[in-house]
This record gives structure tokens, C-alpha cells and sequence, in this order.
């Protein structure tokens, strides 16, 4: 019946290429989630009246992020291949796609923490200060907790951005769902490939989105 | 215990500089509490925060419980604002954690372990009444409960100075009582000496030994309050006090009595102390020939002792209601005759 329907669609391929795509998003959002919170931390500690309150460290920061949020995607693959190369030796397979995937969305991501860093009550961090709290307690102690809520929707956000960008790193020649899709299905018309690999996406966007809303609200105690 | 002297602080802002703080000269004593009162900008929040080192001063001397706030810095500083409690008028609890663990939060900074935290905690739980809360988070708290976990918070690791910013200004009139009860208490148990800055005359009069009156950055009036209650020396300490012992419709109560009894005079009694419990107008009428007639009155409790201001009309011959008038003053109440209720 299955076969009927979608007569061009070889599951082991399909599976493999689904796995891929697990395996990319998996490892960049972990990497995204560190290197973003870090960058982040310092976009807000770097701010003014806060912590390390720093003008030209915060433009750096500011403008390097900004660099890298503002280049499209396709593009940051392309200026990436030297880098890639290098790191990972080839620019095939699933791990040649995770320095752009994590150069790509780890500022985007950092720019999320440090929204939701500001969000944080400047009084709790002033009681935490009055208590003689170093920074780095302040740091583990208060932003972090009190932010949880708004770093894990930001990074449910970021993840699911993830999952497209691992369909665009694809197409030149990473893997998973995004490569199949347009090697198996667009360039050999067949459609039912294009339709069973996009349905899949979906599938793993509507699952990620359903595990951060649902951690979200186990959190969020306010 | 504290020693502010020659205090001064300047913010520096793009368009000039503001003088928060203008050379603030002032001595606490140990175990005693005082109050600072003053509208919104006049400078006490930075005042306050130069006593934890929140804030740094641009000029002056401020030592707290022998350390030298102003110029120590890092692990020291640290370690003084350990030794130094303080609540927040919105409570500045971590709504991440329940009250146990927001109450546990100065003991990990102070580096207790685990099992003395659980026991110091559940001391400070006793001490400020949330028994059975214990695992409640903060928004599941009403503020007065709130500013008990902030109290008992600012506790935790002993402190020998309390300051509180407008502690209770978020709070209902009853539940404001029941805090500043819970912070006599605790001066009283504990000897703590408590700081505390307000806009609130009535937070003044409840609980503080002596109040120091802030306007435009200065201290503009300072001493025992029921001393600054009895003879207040400039308008805004005037306006304050005003705040608590008269009934807020006193001016048009007066003009229409004036009005009304154009014979006689209204005056205006002043009692402090022991005096506010004689049976005064009783001698008087008994004493002299006059008739007296009490058209409005209002005693206040204040920490040290009563404070009562009454509004008397005296109806006879001019020469004995002088009389009178001299009798009611060699008793120690302040009299103004009244002719203008302005």
C-alpha cells in the first residue's frame, strides 16, 4: 500500500538520511547552547551598569555578532569551506556541516540570552551583590536559574532554525533529510521523495517545539 | 556602629552631574533603630546603598560595624556585606527558588555546609512565622509573607546591621504593621541595629529610636523622635509629622469651627509622653471658671512614648481662659492658640 503510494521512496535511505539530520542538529544546538550562553553572558555583563560594564568589549562582541547573525546561511557555507576543511578535513558527511550550522546560529542564539538576561529584575541581582555574592555565584547562582524559562524557549527557537539549516548545509553536500530531498527527489523528479522527506522535518520541528514548551512550563515557576 | 562623615555622592550623567548625597555627616549607635525620611529624591536610596558599598562614595568616611565601606574592595568587601542584612521594598527573592532555598541563598555564598544551612534555616523559618511555607515558591506568596522570606533571608548570616530600603511601602497598613512588629521583635531578641529609609512618617513614629530627616541630598533635621515629633524644626519635618498626628480633614474642621464659635478661642494642645495621660481638661474645667468643650483629638503611640494633639474650644472670661491657658502649659503641653486655620 505504502509502496503503492510512494513508489520512489527507499526507507533505509530515508531512515539514514533522518538519523543524519538527528545527529547534525543534535550536536550544533549543544555546542549553540554553550557557546551562545557564553556570548550572550558577555554581550549583557559587558553592558552598561552592569557586572563588567565595558564599552569596547561590548562592540566587539555586539558587532561580531551582529556579523555573523546578518550573513545568510548559504553564503556563511560557502566563506566557511576553507575553515571546514580544515577543522574537519573533507566537506562531506554530517560533521562537515557543523561549523557553519554552529558559527550560523550561535549568535543568534546569543543575542536571545542576553534578551533574556535583561529581562531578569535588577534588584535580584542587587540583593545577591548586598549578600556579598562574587560574580561568578551571580553568574551560576542567579542569572542563569532565573533566566532557565527564557534560555530554553530561545534554544527550542534556535534548534527548529537548526533543523532548516541542516537542509540548506545539505544541498551542498552534508546529509541528511535536506540532501536527499534534493538529490533524490528534486534532481530525479521524484516527488513522493521530496514529500516523505519534508514530512519528517516536520515531524522532528513539531517534536522539538513539543519538549521546549513542555520543559518550559515544568520550569517557569512564576 | 555606623559613622558616616563628610559623605558625598555625585552621579556623573551625560547632561551634569547630580549630587545624590551632599556631605552627610551621621552616627548610629549599636542595637538602636533608625530612620531616615524623605520624599522620593531626596537621596536616600544612595544612602542607604553607601552603607553596604552598593554604592561608593565620592567624597567621605563610611565605616560600618569598624570596617571602612568606602575603601575596601573584592573578597573583604564581600565578606563585610555578609555582616550586613538587607530588604528590599519589592523583596528581590529569586522566584527560581522556594523560601527555603532563597533563605538558604546567603548561606551558600557564606560557604555553611549543607546540613548547618538546613538548621540555620529552619531557625530563620521559626523566626520569622512560615512554618508550613517552607516549599511554597514566591509567587505563590502574598507580600507580606514575601517580605518575611526577605527578612529572614537578610538573617541568615547574622548580621549586625540591618538596612531596610522602603521595606514597606509595598505593603497594606495592616501587613505594614505586622512587619515592622516582626522588625521590633527582632532589634529587641537580637540586638540588631536596623537602618531603615522610608516615606512614611507612620514607620517612623512605630518603631524608630531617633530619625534623621533628608531633604535635597542633605540631612536637614535629626534627633530622638519623639523629640522631632514634639518640636520639629523645619516645614518638610513639620509636613511629616503632620502626616501622623493630624486627622487629614483638621484645616477645614477648624475654619468651620472658628466660624461657628466666634466667642471663646480654639486652641491647640501638644502632649508628649506622660503628659498625653493626665486627666488634664478635667482640672481645667474644674480649676477655672471656663467651659471646654473637645471638638477633635488623636494620640499616636510612638516607639518611645504617646503623642497626642487635641483641638479644645474655651468658652469664659478672657482674663481666666489666660489663666488656664497658663495652668495647661506650666503642665508641659505645648499650646497655639488657634485664630486661622491656616
Amino acid at each position: 500500500m505504502l509502496a503503492n503510494l510512494l513508489p520512489n521512496v527507499e526507507w533505509d535511505m530515508m531512515w539514514a538520511a533522518t538519523v543524519e539530520t538527528l545527529y547534525m542538529t543534535g550536536i550544533a544546538v549543544v555546542v549553540t547552547f554553550i557557546l551562545g550562553t557564553i556570548l550572550g553572558l558577555l554581550l549583557f555583563l559587558t553592558s552598561k551598569g552592569n557586572l563588567w560594564e565595558n564599552r569596547l568589549a561590548n562592540t566587539i562582541i555586539a558587532a561580531a555578532v551582529n556579523i555573523f547573525r546578518s550573513i545568510p546561511f548559504i553564503i556563511l557555507i560557502i566563506l566557511l569551506i576553507p575553515l571546514t576543511k580544515w577543522l574537519v578535513g573533507t566537506m562531506l558527511g554530517a560533521n562537515a556541516a557543523l561549523p557553519a550550522l554552529i558559527i550560523g546560529a550561535a549568535p543568534f542564539y546569543a543575542r536571545m540570552v542576553e534578551i533574556a538576561l535583561r529581562e531578569i529584575d535588577k534588584g535580584v541581582i542587587e540583593a545577591a551583590k548586598a549578600m556579598g555574592a562574587s560574580t561568578a555565584t551571580i553568574i551560576w547562582k542567579v542569572l542563569l536559574p532565573e533566566s532557565l524559562p527564557a534560555l530554553v524557549s530561545g534554544i527550542t527557537v534556535t534548534a527548529i532554525a537548526l533543523v532548516g539549516y541542516t537542509a540548506m548545509a545539505g544541498v551542498v553536500g552534508a546529509g541528511g533529510l535536506g540532501n536527499l530531498a534534493y538529490l533524490e527527489g528534486f534532481q530525479r523528479s521524484h516527488n513522493d521523495v521530496t514529500f516523505v522527506a519534508t514530512v519528517l522535518v516536520l515531524i522532528i520541528v513539531f517534536v522539538i517545539q513539543f519538549i521546549g514548551d513542555f520543559v518550559t512550563s515544568k520550569i517557569d515557576k512564576r | 556602629m555606623i559613622i558616616l562623615e563628610n559623605v558625598t555622592k555625585i552621579y556623573e550623567a551625560s547632561n551634569g552631574s547630580v549630587t545624590a548625597v551632599d556631605n552627610v555627616s551621621l552616627q548610629i549607635k549599636e542595637g538602636e533603630i533608625f530612620g531616615i525620611i524623605g520624599y522620593s529624591g531626596a537621596g536616600k536610596s544612595s544612602l542607604i546603598r553607601l552603607l553596604n558599598g552598593l554604592e561608593k562614595p565620592t567624597k567621605g568616611k563610611v565605616v560600618v560595624a569598624g570596617r571602612d565601606i568606602a575603601n575596601i574592595k573584592g573578597k573583604e568587601l564581600r565578606k563585610a556585606r555578609q555582616e550586613i542584612g538587607m530588604i528590599f521594598q519589592h523583596f528581590n527573592l529569586l522566584w527560581s527558588r522556594t523560601v527555603r532555598e532563597n533563605i538558604a541563598f546567603p548561606l551558600e555564598i557564606a560557604g555553611v555546609p549543607k546540613d548547618q544551612r538546613k538548621k540555620r534555616v529552619d531557625e530563620l523559618i521559626q523566626l520569622v512565622g512560615l512554618q508550613g511555607r517552607e516549599d511554597a515558591y514566591p509567587s505563590q506568596l502574598s507580600g507580606g509573607q514575601k517580605q518575611r522570606v526577605g527578612i529572614a533571608r537578610a538573617l541568615a548570616n547574622n548580621p549586625k546591621v540591618l538596612l531596610c530600603d522602603e521595606a514597606t511601602s509595598a505593603l497594606d497598613p495592616q501587613t505594614t504593621d505586622s512587619i515592622l512588629e516582626l522588625l521590633v521583635d527582632i532589634n529587641k531578641r537580637l540586638g540588631l541595629t536596623i537602618v531603615l529609609i522610608t516615606h512614611e512618617m507612620h514607620v517612623i513614629r512605630k518603631i524608630c529610636d531617633r530619625v534623621a530627616v533628608m531633604e535635597n541630598g542633605k540631612i536637614v533635621e535629626q534627633g530622638e523622635v519623639l523629640q522631632v515629633f514634639r518640636q520639629p524644626k523645619q516645614e518638610i519635618t513639620k509636613r511629616f509629622v503632620q502626616q501622623v498626628v493630624e486627622p487629614e480633614e483638621t484645616k477645614e474642621t477648624i475654619t468651620h469651627l472658628l466660624d461657628r464659635y466666634p466667642n471663646g478661642t480654639v486652641v491647640q494642645l501638644t502632649f508628649v509622653g506622660e503628659a498625653a495621660e493626665q486627666p488634664l481638661i478635667a482640672n481645667v474645667v474644674r480649676q477655672f471658671q471656663i467651659d471646654a468643650n473637645i471638638l477633635q483629638g488623636k494620640i499616636s503611640q510612638t516607639h518611645q512614648g504617646s503623642y497626642g494633639v487635641l483641638f479644645v474650644h474655651m468658652d469664659g472670661e478672657k482674663e481666666e481662659i489666660a489663666r488656664a491657658i497658663d495652668y495647661i502649659r506650666s503642665q508641659q503641653v505645648a499650646v497655639e492658640v488657634i485664630t486661622d486655620a491656616r
